[in-house]
């Protein structure tokens, strides 16, 4: 079974996490400690990014006439509890 | 229609039967009074054919009977006959007349105690064990921040309500798409299967990161499809990451196993969604701060350095004078160095000297001299002192030698007469023969004289 590979985000985000990590070791001469300051900047807005991109909503595929899956918007009915089909 | 074997019997006219008339009417009269039994007992010598029928005998202590389940029939069957399972079979006798054999044709079969679902779940549990499609190597990574999401559930349940509602509370937008499926009945295993194809044979179109399969709570039969092999097989396939959340917190479903995350209830697999989502939004915050911090304590640290090196740049004619009284400081110092230096190489010296002075050879030599000097009086006082008494001794002795010499002897008249012949001293008469020529020594002169007479 092929695993899925890590996706961009985690990936943006490790490197984020380790750009933190560098900076607070406080080693850094000034003009790199700007630029990962930068670069973090920029990750962390790229993450932010990624995590607002999806449109909130909610959907149900259906198959059309041609019988080709279609999402249609879905909206939860209101009923007893426990009932399943 | 009842028949009994002392009714009259229609056969040729001496009323012997043929075996083939015998089997029809054993038969006809078996399958006539037997065509519905409950029989219970233990399975063995279980085979199934390339046919699919299941061909078995069925025993207890005593007795067996052989049986046959027809694959029509044994389609139905949830668990897999095995040697030494007690079941409760339904069935009716048939007679096989070619070879004149009874057996039991099964209709229905349940295992004894264990309940057939029981035994069916214990028995592909075993199977897909074995198969290593529980095995935690091929479970799927679980996305950091899942964002679209598929739902193979009802679309009218409780499940979809509950986690909808739950969905909400996450900080980010979500895309939830749900797969419409049965989820109980006959049908249902069957639709939540091909619905899985369906989330991933569509996952790249619809970016989908995570799935989610699920049902409320219910009886072992309402969860049913979940222990379906069909839908286990179709949970290993699919690429997209799947959390399997039916039903209630205790019991373990087959889709648990296989899924890549069990959740207890659907509502708990949409919290875990959101507790995923707000603890990324928690390490992107502070990532954030922390980076920002850190930067804003760097910059005030440099600005705080820099104005520290402004204070210390000063006019240069100042430094000038500054380095004038350097100067004549530095220059007095090294004199009064100089003159210490000077002072203490002095003291050293006279020091030195005085210590030289003590180790003169002359202090040393003195003493010999004065030695020598003492013992040169001493010797020549001695030598002296020897001489005058080897003197003396030598005068007394002298006068000693005086009185012993002969010729102070011989000088008061007295001779000394020697033999001719040998020099010895004549001392009696008898010493010499007549004749003999004798030495006389006299104080002055000597003579030679012959013996003529002895007395």
């Amino acid at each position: 079974m092929a695993r899925k590979k890590t996706d961009a985000f985690e990936e943006s985000l490790k490197k984020l996490q380790a750009i933190v990590e560098k900076m607070e070791r406080g080693d850094l001469p000034l003009e790199d400690a700007v630029e990962s300051y930068t670069e973090g900047m920029r990750l962390a807005q790229a993450c932010h990014q990624k995590l607002e991109e999806a449109e909130a909503r909610v959907r149900m595929l259906m198959k059309d006439t041609e019988g080709d899956w279609k999402p249609v918007p879905f909206e939860v009915t209101p009923g007893g509890t426990g009932e399943e089909d | 229609m009842t028949f009994s074997l002392l009714h009259p019997i229609p056969g040729d006219e001496t009323g012997v039967f043929s075996v083939s008339e015998l089997n029809s009417r054993i038969r006809s009269i078996l399958e006539g009074s037997l065509p519905f039994v409950w029989v219970k007992g233990e399975i063995s010598n279980f085979r199934i054919p390339a046919s699919g029928h299941h061909y078995f005998t069925l025993k207890d202590q005593q007795s067996q009977i052989r049986a046959v389940f027809f694959r029509a029939q044994n389609r139905r069957l949830r668990f897999v006959p095995e040697d030494g399972l007690q079941v409760v079979c339904q069935g009716r006798i048939t007679v096989y007349e070619p070879r004149g054999e009874y057996q039991l044709v099964v209709e229905i079969m349940e295992p004894e105690g264990l309940g057939a679902m029981q035994l069916a779940f214990e028995q592909l549990k075993k199977r897909l064990e074995a198969e290593g499609l529980f095995d935690s190597s091929r479970k799927r990574p679980l996305p950091v921040c899942p964002r679209r999401i598929a739902i193979v559930t009802s679309p009218t349940g409780a499940a979809i309500r509950d986690m909808l509602k739950m969905l909400q509370r996450s900080p980010y937008p979500l895309e939830v798409t749900v797969i419409p499926v049965r989820v109980q009945g006959k049908e249902a295993a069957g639709e939540i299967a091909s619905a899985l194809a369906v989330v991933d044979s569509l996952r790249e179109r619809f970016s989908w990161d995570l799935a989610v399969i699920g049902r409320g709570g219910g009886s072992i039969e309402d969860l049913w499809p979940f222990n379906e092999e069909v839908v286990a097989r179709a949970l290993a396939a699919c690429e997209v990451p799947i959390i399997s959340a039916v039903g209630h917190e205790i019991d373990f479903s087959i889709s648990d196993l296989v899924a890549d995350l069990r959740a207890p209830t659907p509502t708990a697999a949409a919290e875990w969604i959101v507790a995923r989502l707000e603890s990324v939004q928690r390490e992107l915050e502070r990532c954030r701060e922390q980076a920002t911090a850190r930067m804003k304590r760097r910059v005030e640290d440099c600005g705080h350095r820099l104005r520290l090196l402004q204070g210390g740049l000063k006019d240069p004619r100042r430094r000038l004078d500054d380095l004038r009284i350097t100067l004549d400081d530095r220059v007095e110092r090294l004199r009064l160095a100089w003159r210490r230096d000077l002072d203490r190489r002095r003291t050293l010296e006279d020091h030195l000297v005085g210590r030289l002075k003590l180790c003169h050879p002359n202090r040393r030599i003195e003493p010999f001299r004065e030695r020598i000097a003492q013992l040169r009086k001493e010797i020549s006082h001695r030598f002296l002192n020897r001489l005058s008494f080897l003197r003396h001794q030598l005068e007394g002795t002298a006068g000693k030698l005086e009185m012993l010499s002969p010729l102070a002897v011989l000088s008061r008249g007295y001779s000394i007469a020697y033999r001719l012949k040998d020099g010895r001293i004549i001392r009696r008469s008898s010493e010499v023969e007549l004749d003999d020529t004798v030495r006389v020594q006299l104080a002055e002169g000597a003579m030679e004289c012959r013996v003529t007479a002895r007395e």
